[in-house]
């Protein structure tokens, strides 16, 4: 039932079909080693969304196979699949979804709720995150104390604090101006260069670009894959 | 390689969810919550108010005792009003474990007015009653005005007045200078008894001694009802020996009665609308549950999101069900809370303006948040079961 240990993501013949005959995923095969940092593009409508669901274990594909750090998805149950996401998946979504009237330190402490670890002890890897994402001084202050980056690196905290072994983000960019989009990937970078694997879903091939992959996807078929030879 | 488990959620936590869902929307929460509060309310209300008026009719007995006893003439067997032998007064009093006896004479031709000048039908109801000076005693009375008869005023026209019959008269002070008008002639008024709750007929009573009855108006010495006092482990065995004592030839035209009986009985009969009330208070609650089912449906349904999010973070569709269940639970809870505060408020306020001692039993407190507990879980988990079937990538395109 497993593949390759250094291998996070296998997809082998996925297709994805909702009923009423409209099909989001055709076919896709797909290896994200550990470590990768990857970027799938392509326009609304090309699958990206359903592939990031079947890659976090929220969606099942309807044919083809989907290993998750050398766990066969169609093995496990919904109990087991939750269980997975609570220690090894982490998600970043594109409007933040930070719980209002909660401090930065308790939304990212959330991201431990599932895992059965104490408060105390949420609570002091919720600190450690957020100063990972540059945000030790905002501990305290609330979602709407906090500027649209800041509440994007707070949502990355939360996705982190768990020690993901992969980071799926859903257009962590596509809410915020450019300078604040800056420093979001900034952050995402600092993060794949301390190991974590991370696919990002954008349809701004600007933001691609600076990724060192980027899967193309279109009418749910993968229809590039490319890495790129990063500077430095 | 071992299966992933899912981690579980300590009851702490479990707290800290349901508050923070209730803590997001608070108008909708409070509201919600008051038809449960109202129920509750009303049910403890009903029950305390209920509650303290028994307890103080059992401090009123304790108080007053219930080993009073009384014997009254009854009819004959051919249907006439009997009358009780002389001396029964003497063979009561020989039962060893009487404590006193005493007799008093009612004169139905003696009708008492405030003046000589009031027209003689409007003689107001009241009775006269010729007494002994014991009477005080035996019936537990007390004087609230001037003093009660002794063996010097008991041979002159002077009389004591009940509670009721100085109000109907407009009496409310005596200073020896009142005086009313008796069986046609001036009798002066040198008391005013407090209501005598175990002989409420002599509160619309005028009382004069038994020498002035028989030198001034006319009494024939006739009994009409013994006032016995008995040992208070003895009264039932009292009771029985009672009418054989006072009428050894016609037992059967005795009335025994126990004046106490009477007050319980009354207490007893108010219980069919305390139930009534109960039955009120439990459709407001019934209400109160649908409130608390339907803010709960529609915070399921906008609270897509908020269930992808926590499924992506790890949640098991036990750790959602458990989450808006509790939320349900928590938000009743509330509710029954302040309606028992609440209604224990009115039961203290209604006992207190009543001069009641003010008791909430403990088992209706009990009762009503078992009562919230259910409805909270009854109106929470069909709500909880469908924010659970929801599948993770259908709540996160709720948003």
């Amino acid at each position: 039932m497993t593949s390759s240990t250094d291998t996070i993501v296998t997809l082998r013949g996925v297709y994805r079909e909702y009923p009423g005959g409209v099909t989001a995923l055709r076919d896709v095969d797909l290896d994200i080693d550990r470590g990768e940092l990857v970027a799938i593009v392509g326009p609304s409508g090309s699958g990206k969304s359903t592939m990031l669901n079947v890659m976090g274990t929220l969606d099942r594909p309807s044919a083809g196979q989907v290993f998750i750090d050398g766990f066969n998805v169609a093995e496990l149950s919904d109990r087991e699949l939750s269980a997975l996401r609570a220690t090894r998946i982490g998600f970043v979504f594109q409007h933040f979804h930070l719980a209002p009237g909660v401090s930065a330190l308790d939304n990212v402490a959330d991201g431990l709720l599932y895992t059965g670890v104490g408060l105390r002890e949420r609570r002091q890897r919720a600190e450690a995150a957020l100063r990972r994402v540059g945000l030790g001084h905002r501990l305290t202050h609330r979602p709407h104390q906090l500027s649209g980056g800041e509440k994007q690196r707070t949502a990355i905290a939360r996705a982190v604090v768990r020690d993901p072994v992969l980071l799926l983000a859903d257009e962590p960019t596509g809410a915020l101006d450019s300078h604040s989009g800056e420093d979001v990937m900034r952050v995402l970078l600092d993060l794949h260069q301390s190991g974590t694997t991370i696919v990002v879903i954008t349809h701004e091939r600007v933001v691609a670009s600076h990724l060192p992959r980027q899967v193309a996807m279109f009418d749910g078929r993968v229809v590039g894959d490319q890495a790129v030879v990063m500077a430095g | 390689m071992t299966r992933p488990r899912p981690g579980r959620l300590s009851p702490p936590d479990v707290l800290r969810l349901a508050a923070y869902g209730l803590r997001a929307r608070p108008l909708r929460v409070v509201l919600s919550a008051l038809g449960i509060a109202i129920g509750i309310t009303a049910m403890v209300a009903v029950v305390g108010t209920s509650t303290s008026s028994r307890a103080q009719l059992n401090r009123l007995l304790d108080s007053l005792g219930t080993n009073l006893l009384t014997a009254g003439p009854g009819l004959t067997l051919s249907g006439e009003q009997a009358t009780l032998p002389d001396q029964s007064v003497a063979m009561v009093g020989r039962i060893g474990s009487v404590e006193s006896v005493t007799a008093v004479g009612q004169l139905p031709k003696a009708k008492v007015y405030r003046t000589n000048k009031i027209p003689a039908p409007q003689s107001g109801g009241i009775g006269t009653y010729a007494v002994h000076t014991d009477l005080l005693n035996t019936v537990g009375a007390t004087v609230a005005s001037g003093t009660w008869l002794n063996d010097a005023t008991a041979r002159y026209p002077a009389v004591v007045l009940g509670a009721r019959t100085a109000e109907r008269l407009g009496i409310d002070t005596v200073n020896g200078d009142v005086q009313i008008w008796l069986g046609d002639r001036w009798f002066t008024v040198i008391g005013i008894l407090d209501p005598v709750p175990l002989a409420p007929e002599l509160d619309l009573g005028a009382l004069i001694g038994w020498q002035a009855g028989q030198r001034y108006l006319g009494f024939d010495g006739d009994i009409t009802k013994l006032y016995i006092r008995t040992d208070p482990d003895a009264v039932e065995a009292v009771h029985g020996l009672l009418a054989r004592t006072v009428n050894p030839a016609q037992p059967n035209e005795v009335d025994v009665s126990r004046p106490s009986d009477a007050l319980a009985a009354r207490a007893a009969a108010n219980t069919t609308f305390t139930g009534l009330l109960l039955g009120l208070g439990a459709v407001a609650l019934l209400v109160g549950g649908i409130g608390v089912a339907n803010t709960m449906v529609i915070s399921v349904l906008e609270r897509g999101f908020e269930i992808g999010l926590r499924r992506s973070l790890g949640a098991t569709r036990g750790h959602i069900r458990i989450q808006f269940l509790a939320e349900s639970l928590l938000m009743s809870v509330l509710g029954g809370g302040t309606g028992i505060l609440l209604g224990s408020g009115v039961t203290a306020v209604y006992a207190t303006l009543q001069g009641w001692p003010t008791v909430v039993p403990s088992w209706v407190i009990a009762g009503g948040i078992t009562a919230s507990l259910i409805i909270g879980g009854v109106a929470g988990l069909y709500p909880a079961m469908r924010a659970a079937r929801l599948a993770p990538t259908e709540a996160l395109a709720a948003a």
